[in-house]
């Protein structure tokens, strides 16, 4: 069994600054991540980083435009530290060498981003997530931080009590990708998950193949509140035929939308008149669908994003990227042609429910990054949003998982206070396939519950046990020698999500999305690994992921289908307005031994010397 | 050689027309069970569209196969997998295609899709590309593809990093300005010209496709190779880092398995999925340690 003070699970953005913060605060800390720190999805960020760095700006606007850009879903508290913290956050990546574009005269280039009242974008040329990402894993590799790369993570060792308040996190189990083998880890002081997006659950997505939310997946499992899960961000400009993402970046520095007609149809049919196409994302994104819809779209799927207007130096001095991209994964020269564009999953809003401190519900259990939901988001981000988050809330959860006092957060976590719970909505049917027993991370073990299902054991008890329960667990998956297969019931739950949960929504087809979603929970009791190999056996990960994709779709419907408003990105064609006497509050949804469980909680709009006054949102 | 033909994809065509048929007979279907049966039926047209049934639309993948640990895979292989041709295809979806479709045991890393996380660096048509940069319409068929030479093969197309990792970390891979920065605010100023400069070298992705390239790393297992130099050139020439730490850098470069052992075969700067000038930039460091000798002569 490995043993360290602090576990960071992930080499993304997030577990990246998790491990450094812990790292400075004196803690041993280890970084456990399936892919290489490199790999991890932070890299493909594009446009930029907010933070309020100059003259005529400041948090309080960037917190304002926060609050705005949320719909008033945000939690007060964490847009205010978000907002606090970026300025020196981002100049400490400088400090640490990252290769910021620059003014002139050697400062930092901001630029303007969608929903901002300042150019506040502090960007790497259009690649600023892959030099953040580098920045940071070199100060790991300075640090000698210990990374055990390549191996999966694939549960929690919690103990076992009744309420999921009264569990403690002790560590992970892992297993080493290369060789099959399963282990234990303890963690002394606390497990930081930065496991990144859920992008797989849909098939059109700017995501990378392995973000496939496993993080959220355990610890909902393991006890843990998600949060506002069905608010889901499409971003305006993916490439149609891969998801590969065009920037904001490109409309920040000016470029157009048009429509087959040849309308710049943001301004001419009256999507946005004051910010045409750098109103917020949902905004934009409605708004190519609708003129698709309208059969102005071209080959009725996407619209044209014009960028030669802009001049080839400045698209090379400050968007080369994106004519690789475009080249690359579309065929189209950037600088000679618009490129085409169409809506595509980008990011999930909400998550696995943390306070300012990055804690969760289960003591010893912290989150940070797209995983985590500390409500900085609300129903919509803003670009430019995540990238602070990351090194924001992934500092604040490193220095407090290794003993920093950060102070009492005053966000509230699981059911504290007024509670008001959803009843009539459907819930699932068999939890899936692994036996709930199995798989609930809480100790399901018989013998446990005979004592009353509060048998506190030791910490290294707790461990072994998870180990026990995941050996058994891989071994059931790869044994069996017939069944359905991983890809299958991927491929089904992806189109089904695409199809039915996505920008427009309606009740009809988040039934038939819950419907399907089910299917397939059903039918992944049969599921069976292929490859029998313990070397490297990527089908093994595949279909350890696709259970955890099967829970979050259903958490996403579910919560869409309970919240009839419109709200940010998320849209319901029977309820067209925001309805903020109903609606001020947080989608929860709990792992009720295999049925989710729907309550809700208020959203905090108090912040630290003012109270954000919800507004309609007009740009 | 053994070729994987869709038989059993065959099957599941016809069990498809099956379902989708006696779901579209049945009277009154629910909404659900009929877009249950489009979808059927559109995957199934798309299973027809494999190269059992209409040549010409299909192309050959001959991917490597190799696994230390299971029966029958041991002694290295090729396997054939036909594939469908779609426009915009790159090596990447074709593999992805092959794997879900025909043989979920076949294994690759790969994860962005879009060229940043340098995890599918593969040897494809006897070079080193991205197989998610690279359009199945650029290549000759058939597809072949391999795992990165020169690195040890750890199960089909999956290479061993740690050496190249190793290199990596081998030049202290991290900025060390020489002095504190002012405040907490206080960024190191630095000109557009020295971004410009160092631009280029930072964009390398890791992915290991330069040292695989490389004779001479295949030679010297201790030479620090193409992107491990590049690494050291784009913080000894970042202007934030200072004289003191720039000469300590040369001193790392001029070392026996340093910049010297560069040939200038350049077949490193042809792979480079990034475009990274890698040929000049070892060449650039090459002649700084000159200078740098010479100052101390
Ligand atoms: C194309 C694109 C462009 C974007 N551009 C911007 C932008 O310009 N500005 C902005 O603010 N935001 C942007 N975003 C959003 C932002 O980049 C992401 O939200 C953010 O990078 C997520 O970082 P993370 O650290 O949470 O996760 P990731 O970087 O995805 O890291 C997740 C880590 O967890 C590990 N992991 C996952 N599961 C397991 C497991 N089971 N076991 C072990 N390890 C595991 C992975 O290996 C990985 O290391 C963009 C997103 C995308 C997709
Ligand atoms: S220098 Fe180029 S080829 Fe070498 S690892 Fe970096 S990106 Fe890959
Ligand atoms: S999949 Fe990331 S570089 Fe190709």
């Amino acid at each position: 069994m490995h043993e360290h003070d602090v576990l960071v699970i992930g080499g993304g953005g997030a577990g990246l600054r998790a491990a450094i913060a812990a790292h400075e605060e004196g803690a041993d800390v280890a970084i456990v991540t399936k892919l290489h720190p490199v790999r991890s999805h932070t890299g493909a960020a594009e446009g930029g980083i907010n933070a309020a760095l100059r003259e005529g700006d400041d948090w309080e606007l960037h917190a304002y435009d926060t609050m705005k850009g949320s719909d008033y879903l945000g939690d007060a508290p964490a847009i205010e530290t978000l907002a606090q913290d970026s300025p020196e956050e981002t100049i400490q990546l400088e400090n640490w060498g990252m290769p910021f574009s620059r003014e002139d005269d050697g400062r930092v280039s901001q630029r303007p981003f969608g929903g901002l009242s300042f150019a506040r974008t502090t960007y790497a040329g259009a690649e600023t997530g892959h030099h953040m990402l580098h920045t940071m894993y070199e100060q790991v590799v300075k640090r000698g931080i210990q990374v055990y790369d390549e191996w999966y993570v694939s549960n929690l060792a919690v103990t076992d009590h009744d309420d999921p308040a009264d569990r403690e996190c002790h560590g992970v189990v892992a297993y080493d990708i290369k060789t099959g083998q399963v282990e234990g880890f303890k963690a002394r002081n606390g497990v930081i998950l930065a496991t990144g997006g859920t992008g797989q659950v849909y098939d059109h997505t700017t995501n990378a193949v392995a973000n496939t939310g496993d993080g959220a997946a355990m610890a909902y499992r393991a006890g843990v509140p998600l949060e506002d899960m069905e608010f889901v961000q499409f971003h305006p400009t993916t490439l149609p035929s891969t998801g590969v993402l065009i920037s904001e970046g490109v409309r920040g520095e000016g470029g157009i939308l048009y429509n087959s007609e040849g309308e710049r149809f943001m301004f001419e049919h009256g999507y946005a008149n004051n910010d045409g196409e750098l109103a917020s994302r949902d905004v934009v994104s409605r708004a190519e669908l609708t003129e698709v819809n309208a059969g102005r779209g071209v080959e009725d799927e996407y619209v044209y994003l014009d960028m030669r207007h802009l001049g080839e130096e400045r698209i090379t001095d400050r968007l080369e990227n994106i004519l690789h991209l475009a080249r690359d994964f579309e065929g189209v020269n950037g600088l000679e042609e618009p490129m085409p564009v169409k809506p595509g999953q980008h990011y999930e809003m909400g998550g696995i429910e943390t306070d300012e401190n990055g804690e969760t519900l289960i003591d010893g259990l912290y989150a940070a990054g797209e995983c985590a939901c500390v409500s900085v988001h609300g129903s919509n981000r803003l670009g430019g949003n995540a990238l602070p988050e990351l090194i924001v809330f992934g500092a604040r959860a490193g220095r407090h998982a290794a003993g920093a006092d950060l102070g009492e957060a005053e966000i509230t976590k699981g059911k504290t206070g007024e509670i008001e719970e959803e009843d009539g909505l459907d819930t699932p049917v068999e939890p899936g396939a692994v036996e709930a027993s199995d798989d609930v991370a809480a100790d399901g073990d018989e013998d446990a519950v005979a004592d009353g299902g509060a048998a506190v054991v030791e910490p290294d008890e707790t461990v072994r046990r998870t180990i026990e329960r995941e050996r058994t667990r891989i071994e059931r998956l790869m044994e069996k020698d017939d069944g359905i297969q991983h890809a299958e019931l991927r491929d089904e739950l992806q189109q089904s999500m695409t199809e039915n949960v996505n920008v427009f929504r309606n009740e009809e087809n988040l039934k038939d999305a819950l419907e399907d979603i089910r299917e397939v929970r059903e039918a992944y009791q049969d599921v069976y690994v292929n490859d029998p190999s313990r070397t490297f056996n990527t089908d093994l990960i595949h279909t350890i992921e696709t259970r955890n994709l099967i829970d979050l779709a259903e958490a996403i419907t579910l919560g869409a289908l309970a919240r009839d408003e419109f709200r940010g990105a998320h849209w319901r064609q029977e309820h067209q307005e925001r309805k903020d006497d109903e609606w001020l509050k947080h989608t929860m949804l709990s792992w009720n031994d295999g049925s989710p469980e729907l309550w809700y909680k208020p959203v905090i709009l108090e912040g630290q010397d003012k109270t954000y006054e919800p507004k309609e949102r007009s740009y | 050689m053994s070729t994987q033909l869709p038989e059993e994809d065959r099957g599941r065509t016809e069990s498809a027309e099956h379902e989708a048929e006696s779901s579209v007979e049945q009277e009154g279907a629910s909404k659900g069970d009929q877009r249950r049966a489009d979808r059927d039926a559109k995957r199934q047209q798309s299973v027809s569209g494999a190269p059992a049934d209409v040549e010409g639309e299909s192309f050959r993948l001959k991917v490597f196969r190799y696994d230390p640990e299971v029966e029958g895979k041991m002694e290295p292989r090729f396997d054939d997998f036909a594939v469908p041709r779609e426009k915009g295809m790159t090596v990447l979806d074709a593999l992805i295609y092959a794997r879900d479709r025909y043989d979920t045991t076949l294994t690759f890393r790969h994860s962005c899709r879009q060229a940043v996380c340098g995890s599918d660096a593969l040897f494809i048509n006897g070079r080193q590309r991205l197989g998610c940069q690279t359009q199945i319409s650029d290549l000759e068929e058939p597809v072949r593809v391999e795992p990165l030479p020169h690195q040890d093969v750890v199960k089909d197309l999956v290479v061993d990093m740690e050496h190249f990792y190793d290199q990596m970390h081998a030049v202290e891979p991290f900025f060390q300005p020489d002095e504190e920065s002012e405040g907490d605010l206080e960024e190191y100023r630095q000109t557009r010209e020295n971004r410009e400069k160092i631009k280029m070298s930072t964009r390398c992705i890791w992915c290991g496709a330069c040292m695989s390239s490389c004779n001479i790393a295949a030679g010297d297992n201790q030479y620090l190779g193409p992107a491990a130099i590049n690494k050291a050139y784009r913080f000894a020439m970042d202007e934030r880092e200072g004289e003191n730490m720039k000469e300590h850098r040369m001193n790392v470069m001029d070392q026996e398995h340093g910049v010297w052992r560069c040939q200038t075969q350049f077949s490193c700067t042809n792979v480079c999925p990034k475009d990274i000038p890698l040929t000049e930039h070892i060449q650039e460091l090459k002649r700084e340690a000159v200078k740098q000798n010479l100052k101390f002569w």
